[in-house]
């Protein structure tokens, strides 16, 4: 599955994205700190970020591909960061 | 720290933690490194010096790897204080080396541009160039080098390529500036740079401008780290590979390591009869063999489990699997507040707490490192399992539960669940009511597979050995001769019942003695009391003290072992064994342990409350199992 297709013409919060669905970064809010540590690990604006590996036993956390690198991350933080379809 | 090696011009490494900085400083340095605490805090200080033909000699310091200078763990502060303060080092570095890796730049190098800020001389090394080649990345290294600013260096650390140019700049350069010029820097390089989400933001756009002019932005996928992924981070064959590691590593720890552990017995055996035969018989041959000798033997024989640990841990973590099995734990570690990382140290303490209280360390959040530690104890370590076979095979009949399964199996193995179990109740019990706050972020890069480099892996071990040594070893020597003071003194009068043990007439069996209406509930007599006292040196010490007062003649260690288990039955009752089992499950027999949460925690306000939590759980569990057993019949 690419996944790719199923993604809403709305932005979406990557924390409620499934495996393989991806997208560019809009927005990211939050807790200061959070929003700093985040950017810090590349999840800029205008970045292609994908949900490319979900944890077992419920899918939480996953790891996202964004700016060539692996990360990962729990969906709450994910939700911070706001994901449009192109 | 002399003031002479203050005031001696130092290199400073620098980079994020999957950068292979450590992978460059131990080829820049070789075995000729240092390994410490910074004053006042638990993080690795880590220094090396570098030798060139011609006697030029130059210090360099390995600072703890970070993503920024807007410091997220107590590493990340250590590394932001060396270069914008001198409390820690007492002068700035020299010449700032920042290490990155080739095939992360889009990434890497905003720490990079954060340094550039401070004004240090600086140069930049783009480590795992031949990764970076094998990704079809032809960096133009010019470009980079102008746009940047600085000198940049190409090398590939593991194999030791590309270091003689790098070499000689830092040499160059250190030596160019008399040392007092240095700290005649502008005031305000010292204050920190800003660090809002917009200079952040600004930050990554100069890469990504600076990467198109040098050709770099296009990178190929790591065609063989996704493949490997699909499998290692498949939700359910990654966690069966991740049960299969933990097992084999399990069980390499209990097998192998059991071969080099019987060594070290017979050394430290043939080393005592050495002693005996050499020293004439008295005080000073009692103390040197029974006191010193037995003491650190009894600690030292764990080296070998504990190296094993290590060399599994620094393999798996050189390789990058290390981050994807605490992505894996992430969930399951979650549920009693604790972090994916936790599961390590609590791995490692299933051989030894020390190791796994160490390995703590990479736990960012404080409250989440503590509750980890405060837990590690409750891991069954090796030194109980002398003390569990013991008590075992005394009171547990060997009878055919169902199939394959035993008795006296089951019961090994329920004692240990239950420390696993109780371990992870506490931890929810510490993070609901202890370290409240909120739920720390797990943020973790999943760097690239590499092959580890033996050489790395053999200099971590090296490095793990002489803390474990020198922490347990100092804090055993004492404890092992104030134990063997009070178990030899003073001596059995001259008209004393020949058939009754020396020991008892110490000031030991005086303690026991005098514990036993304390320890007496719980169903434990003097003998025990004594156990309990002799055992602070290392759990399983209490084997032999117990064989001592009842005077087993000590003929060959699985003899003795088995008379001392007939001995036991005989004189205990099945409920004081079953009341024992339960109290080394949870009581903080280990007086090393102590040590080193005192010294990771940099205060004894922790291990007090280890000591007393665990104690107190002790002996309440205890005393349920002696009640229950009484009642039923034991």
């Amino acid at each position: 599955m690419t996944g790719r297709e199923t993604l809403p013409d709305q932005p979406l919060p990557l924390g409620q994205m499934r495996k393989g669905q991806g997208g560019y970064i809009c927005r990211i809010e939050g807790p200061d700190a959070t929003v700093r540590r985040l950017l810090e690990m590349g999840m800029v604006e205008e970045a292609y970020v994908e949900i490319v590996h979900e944890a077992p036993f419920g899918g939480d956390p996953v790891a996202v591909r964004v700016r060539g690198g692996l990360l990962a991350l729990r969906r709450q933080e994910a939700s911070c960061v706001t994901v449009r379809k192109a | 720290m002399s003031v002479s090696e203050l005031s001696q011009p130092y290199v400073a490494l620098v980079g994020s933690p999957n950068s292979g900085k450590t992978s460059l400083f131990n080829a820049l340095t070789g075995g000729r490194q240092r390994v410490g605490n910074y004053p006042g805090v638990t993080v690795e200080r880590k220094e090396g010096s570098i030798e060139r033909p011609g006697g030029h000699r130059l210090k360099i310091l390995d600072l703890p790897g970070t993503y920024t200078l807007d410091a997220n763990t107590l590493d990340e502060a250590v590394t932001r204080d060396v270069l914008l303060t001198r409390k820690i080092e007492g002068a700035p570095p020299d010449l700032l080396v920042a290490v990155a890796d080739a095939t992360n730049l889009e990434r890497s190098l905003s720490l990079v541009l954060e340094l550039k800020d401070l004004g240090f001389p600086m140069v930049l090394v783009l480590n795992m160039m031949d990764l970076a080649r094998n990704r079809g990345l032809e960096i133009d290294l010019e470009v980079l080098a102008r746009e940047l600013g600085i000198p940049v260096f190409p090398v590939v650390a593991v194999k030791k390529e590309g270091l003689d140019p790098l070499l000689e700049e830092m040499l160059r350069r250190v030596g160019e500036r008399p040392r007092p010029l240095v700290q005649a820097f502008p005031e305000s390089a010292w204050t920190l740079p800003r660090h809002g989400a917009e200079e952040v933001r600004a930050r990554f756009r100069e890469i990504d401008r600076i990467l198109k002019l040098a050709n770099a932005a296009h990178l190929k996928p790591a065609r063989w780290t996704d493949r490997i992924d699909r499998a290692v981070l498949h939700p359910l064959w990654g966690s069966l590979l991740l049960v299969a590691i933990l097992t084999f590593v399990f069980q390499s720890i209990f097998n192998w390591a059991s071969y080099p552990m019987d060594l070290i017995e017979r050394g430290i055996g043939l080393i005592s009869e050495g002693l005996r035969a050499l020293l004439p018989q008295g005080w000073l041959q009692n103390l040197l063999v029974d006191g010193v000798l037995a003491g650190v033997g009894s600690v030292v024989v764990f080296l070998p489990q504990i190296l094993m640990i290590f060399f599994f841990i620094l393999l798996l973590e050189d390789s990058g699997y290390m981050a994807r099995a605490a992505f894996l734990m992430d969930r399951q570690m979650g549920r009693v507040g604790l972090h994916g990382r936790a599961f390590i140290p609590l791995l490692s303490s299933f051989a030894c707490a020390i190791p796994g209280i160490m390995a703590a360390r990479t736990i960012e959040n404080p409250r989440d490192r503590l509750t980890t530690i405060l837990i590690s104890p409750l891991m069954a370590c090796s030194a109980r399992l002398p003390v569990y076979t013991l008590l075992i095979s005394a009171f547990i009949p060997n009878r055919v539960v169902w199939g394959p399964f035993r008795l006296q199996g089951l019961v090994m193995l329920g004692l240990y669940a239950l420390g696993l179990v109780t371990g992870l109740i506490v931890a929810w019990v510490f993070k609901k009511a202890v370290f409240r706050g909120p739920t720390p972020t797990f943020l973790l890069e999943l760097p690239t597979y590499k092959w580890p480099s033996l050489r790395n892996v053999l200099i971590g071990m090296w490095e793990r050995a002489r803390l474990f040594l020198r922490r347990a070893g100092t804090v055993i020597l004492a404890v092992s001769v104030v134990i063997w003071f009070l178990s030899s003194y003073p001596k059995p009068p001259a008209d004393a019942d020949p058939g009754r043990p020396a020991i008892t007439y110490s000031l030991a069996g005086r303690i026991g003695h005098a514990i036993e209406p304390a320890i007496r509930p719980i169903g434990f007599d003097w003998s025990i009391g004594i156990g309990l006292l002799t055992g602070m040196a290392a759990r399983e010490v209490i084997v032999g003290t117990l064989a001592t007062v009842y005077s087993v003649e000590d003929g060959g260690a699985a003899v003795g072992e088995d008379a001392l288990g007939r001995i036991l039955q005989r004189r205990w009752s099945l409920a004081t064994g079953l009341s024992l089992l339960v109290y080394f499950v949870f009581a903080m027999q280990c007086f090393s342990t102590l040590a080193v949460v005192r010294r990771e925690t940099n205060s004894w306000k922790w291990p007090a409350v280890l000591f007393l939590y665990l104690t107190g759980l002790a002996y309440l569990a205890s005393f349920l199992t002696y009640r229950l057993a009484l009642y039923l019949g034991a």
